[in-house]
């Protein structure tokens, strides 16, 4: 079936000489290593957003806390947000999609690996540019969904100029990016993989590529309103001119919540092919789960003015969206059955992926259900801007989307690294997070409906907000042991880790027929599909009771181990980092017109110079 | 070593592939341009007593630069149809021709810029001018940049550089002028003929 006839070298490896070092990687188009680098700075922010959050902590601990200054507080809770959804869950999102979807489809890459490369290098930049805010004259303060006017007052300096730019360009690496996986899904899958056998977490990055290409534009143009009102004087959001403050929290919000599925469907993804694995059956109804996504994704768009039932919106579009809220519960909710059902009557196995996997669940319908609270418009109106929206949201996306995360951490790292990270650690790190969560995110139930307003940096003694605001802090601190285990977890593995063989886990989906880590040909025969879980059915047949019967060894049926001869891979490329590094220089110019505009000019040239070299240079280079 | 490159089986689909990210592309496309619009007509009568849609437009002066832009659509379907019969010398005449009408259209706007400016109405004049430039300015800017790939395809053929099967090509270019060209005539209808 290979369809390889000409002569080569042996092709090179990760581990060849001349593929090492910082340069390799600045110009990598291979998708792995592209996953990896958004990981990495994934974990980085995730650091970073966690220490605000313990500034943010401390200044709560205590009645009429002195650690923060006011100011201070407002750059400290919007930076978290916005680092937390945009720095932190989304890139994660997005090494494991770049990770593993040519894996799971049985490719070698995705579509555009140059356009890959650009889409990190921009998220890269982007990242640092919302940073740099910070050391040039404090970072952004209007908090994470940026209401007009707090972000187009402009007598305070330039910190909202980087947080609309900053956003504005990490758009465009996410639409980039999109419109890679959504043309990988549709053009690169294995022979015979129809589209209901892809993997469930492909399904659902294809869900989310969809979900973003659509809703980005919109925040879009919100951006670049604000950025306008900002520095040339429109009047978008002028209310004393006739502008419409309330215009950017529907763009917002148009775009704000079908993001929040973008944050929620990896991990759900994750949990469907972790969840099996560790329970050794199909996925159960799993067409359904698919479809569910898809569904989330469509009705995603019908529910953003459930954030805005008290700006006014009036009786007849408050119903409407009360009861679309209520119903995307449903999607949801059968997701929850299908994770369920799939556990009962299997051989459980407790993993510290799985537990991860259970713990996303059990968290995730608190959450759920404190969402569907806010439904009801009453109800929503006493809940608004308060310490009760702040559990909900924490308990779907730390609770759900970062439970996720972990459990696909700890059940993918020996494909990445070739080592198995430490269970008994695990099992720490994952007891002492989620005790560490509940006591940080629950109380807040409490804080919320007795009262206390989200974004007060402090409040007075006898209002019987003390103890829970203090426990909320112990909990804050006890995640962040939790986080010092898993990087202990992370360096002693490298050290003196398990080596995993390519099949650690006896998994279901294509990625684990291949050695661990994953050579950089991906697979050395491109395999042909049969079945859903194609790697199952290859190991196991059914007994008359339907009973799963081993008819071969994993490695039997897995990958060829020889490389394959006369393979080509896209060639290393330094055009997309300098075409990023070009929107960098761009953005920093436009921060401060009028005389920003030279280095404006000069960065648009360097991404002109960028654009142009990268579409001459050829895909795969004759000489090395 | 060897010059060909085989990546993958192949999907059926594989060729495709760069017009499948295109589509996707415009389809994102269709929202930020929806998004502007809808701004717009938030805004079409937020005046401030300044210039109205009345007061400035000029209908016959934008039905004709909408003319030119909508012809350019046709000589971009010739160029395309010059590439598939790999007739290069017609095929740059045509691309050549597109990218002038591109020009002239781009001229028009910017004439129409400052007849509005001089008649009073800037983008910080009332919402109405906010809303109205930045629209028009995002559609120009698409045309700006539809002109210079147009520019790119014709001069990269003139020294042989232009390889089909990489980076852009005709097709691609193409399927972004007619999707420039058509939001146009949504822009001319709502923004110009629905307000006078």
């Amino acid at each position: 079936m290979a369809t390889l006839t000409h002569d080569a070298p042996p092709t090179s490896t990760a581990h060849e000489p001349g593929k090492r070092g910082l340069w390799s990687w600045i110009t990598t188009t291979d998708h792995k290593r592209i996953g990896i680098l958004y990981g990495l700075s994934s974990l980085f922010f995730f650091l970073v957003g966690g220490v605000e959050a313990l500034f943010i902590r401390l200044q709560l601990a205590a009645p009429n806390g002195e650690v923060l200054s006011a100011d201070a507080y407002n750059q400290m809770f919007t930076m978290h947000g916005t680092t937390m959804v945009f720095l932190v869950v989304m890139p994660a999102a997005g090494a494991f999609a770049n990770y593993l979807l040519p894996l799971q489809l049985g490719a070698r890459d995705v579509a555009f690996p140059r356009l890959n490369a650009f889409s990190f290098w921009v998220f890269f930049f982007g990242g640092v540019f919302l940073y740099a805010s910070f050391f040039l004259g404090g970072g952004a303060d209007g908090g994470w969904f940026g209401y007009a006017p707090l972000s187009t007052q402009i007598d305070e300096v330039v910190r909202m100029d980087y947080w609309a730019l900053g956003l504005l360009v990490l758009g465009v690496a996410s639409v980039a990016s999109s419109i890679n996986f959504v043309t990988t899904a549709f053009t690169m899958r294995a022979p015979g993989m129809t589209l209901m056998r892809m993997p469930v977490f492909s399904w659902m990055v294809v869900v989310i590529s969809f979900l973003l290409l659509f809703s980005l534009p919109m925040v879009t143009v919100g951006l670049v309103q604000v950025f306008f009102d900002r520095n040339l004087g429109t009047l978008f959001y002028d209310a004393a001119s006739g502008g419409e403050p309330i215009l950017w929290q529907h763009l917002f919000w148009l775009f704000g919540h079908p993001e929040v599925y973008v944050l929620i469907l990896p991990a759900m993804g994750i949990v469907s092919e972790v969840l099996p694995t560790f329970s050794r059956k199909p996925l159960f109804g799993r067409s359904f789960v698919i479809f569910s996504g898809i569904a989330i994704g469509f009705m995603g768009f019908g529910v953003w003015a459930h954030h805005m039932f008290t700006s006014g919106l009036g009786p007849v579009a408050e119903a409407a969206f009360a009861l679309t809220t209520m119903f995307i519960a449903v999607p949801t909710g059968v997701k929850i059955f299908n994770w369920l059902g799939t556990m009962w009557g299997g051989s459980l196995r407790f993993t510290t992926a799985m537990l991860f996997s259970i713990g996303f669940i059990a968290m995730f319908v608190i959450g759920g259900l404190s969402g569907v609270t806010h439904s009801i418009v009453p109800a929503d109106s006493q809940q608004h801007d308060s310490y009760y929206v702040v559990a909900h949201f924490h308990y779907v996306l730390f609770g759900g989307a970062i439970f996720g995360i972990f459990s696909g951490i700890y059940f993918w790292w020996p494909k990445l690294t070739g080592k198995l990270l430490d269970e008994r650690i695990g099992k720490w790190h994952f007891w002492l997070m989620l005790l560490g969560f509940n006591l940080a995110f629950a109380p807040m139930h409490f804080l919320g409906l007795n009262g206390m307003p989200r974004r007060t940096y402090r409040y007075n003694e006898g209002l019987g907000l003390d103890l829970w605001n203090l426990v909320s802090t112990i909990g804050a601190f006890l995640i962040a042991v939790s986080m010092l285990v898993f990087l202990w977890n992370w360096w002693r593995t490298a050290r003196k880790g398990t080596r995993a063989s390519g099949d650690p886990w006896d998994g279901r989906t294509l990625e684990w027929s291949i050695a661990s880590p994953t050579p950089e040909y991906n697979f050395a025969r491109i395999p042909t599909v049969e079945a859903e879980d194609d790697f199952w059915h290859r190991k196991y047949g059914e007994d008359e009771e339907g009973n799963a019967v081993p008819i071969a060894t994993a490695e039997e049926v897995s990958d060829d181990p020889e490389p394959p001869a006369g393979l080509h891979l896209p060639s290393p490329s330094y055009y997309p980092a300098l075409t990023g590094a070009g929107i960098f220089v761009t953005l920093m110019g436009l921060v401060y017109l009028p005389w920003g505009l030279i280095p404006a000019a000069v960065g648009a040239l360097v991404i002109l110079w960028g654009l142009f070299g990268w579409s001459m240079e050829p895909i795969v280079k004759e000489h090395h | 070593m060897a010059t060909e490159a085989v990546l993958v089986e192949e999907h059926p689909d594989v060729h495709h592939q760069r017009k499948i990210a295109m589509w996707t592309f415009l389809g994102s496309e269709v929202l930020l341009f929806g998004s502007l619009i809808s701004t717009f007509l938030l805004f079409r009568n937020r005046t401030l007593g300044g210039p109205t849609a009345e007061d400035v437009f000029d209908i016959p002066f934008t039905s004709i630069s909408s003319f030119v832009l909508l012809m350019s659509s046709l000589t971009m379907v010739l160029a395309h149809h010059s590439a598939t019969r790999r007739d290069w010398r017609q095929m740059r005449v045509w691309l050549f021709a597109t990218a002038f009408l591109g020009l002239t259209f781009l001229a028009g706007q910017v004439f129409e810029f400052t007849v509005f400016v001089e008649d009073g109405l800037t983008v910080t004049t009332s919402p109405f001018g906010s809303s109205f430039f930045l629209l028009t300015g995002f559609h120009g800017a698409h045309v700006a940049v539809g002109v210079m790939m147009l520019l790119s395809l014709a001069f990269m053929s003139m020294s042989g550089k232009l390889h089909p099967e990489r980076g852009m090509n005709v097709e691609l270019v193409g399927l972004y002028w007619h999707f420039v060209d058509i939001v146009w005539i949504a822009i001319f209808t709502i923004v110009y003929l629905l307000q006078v």
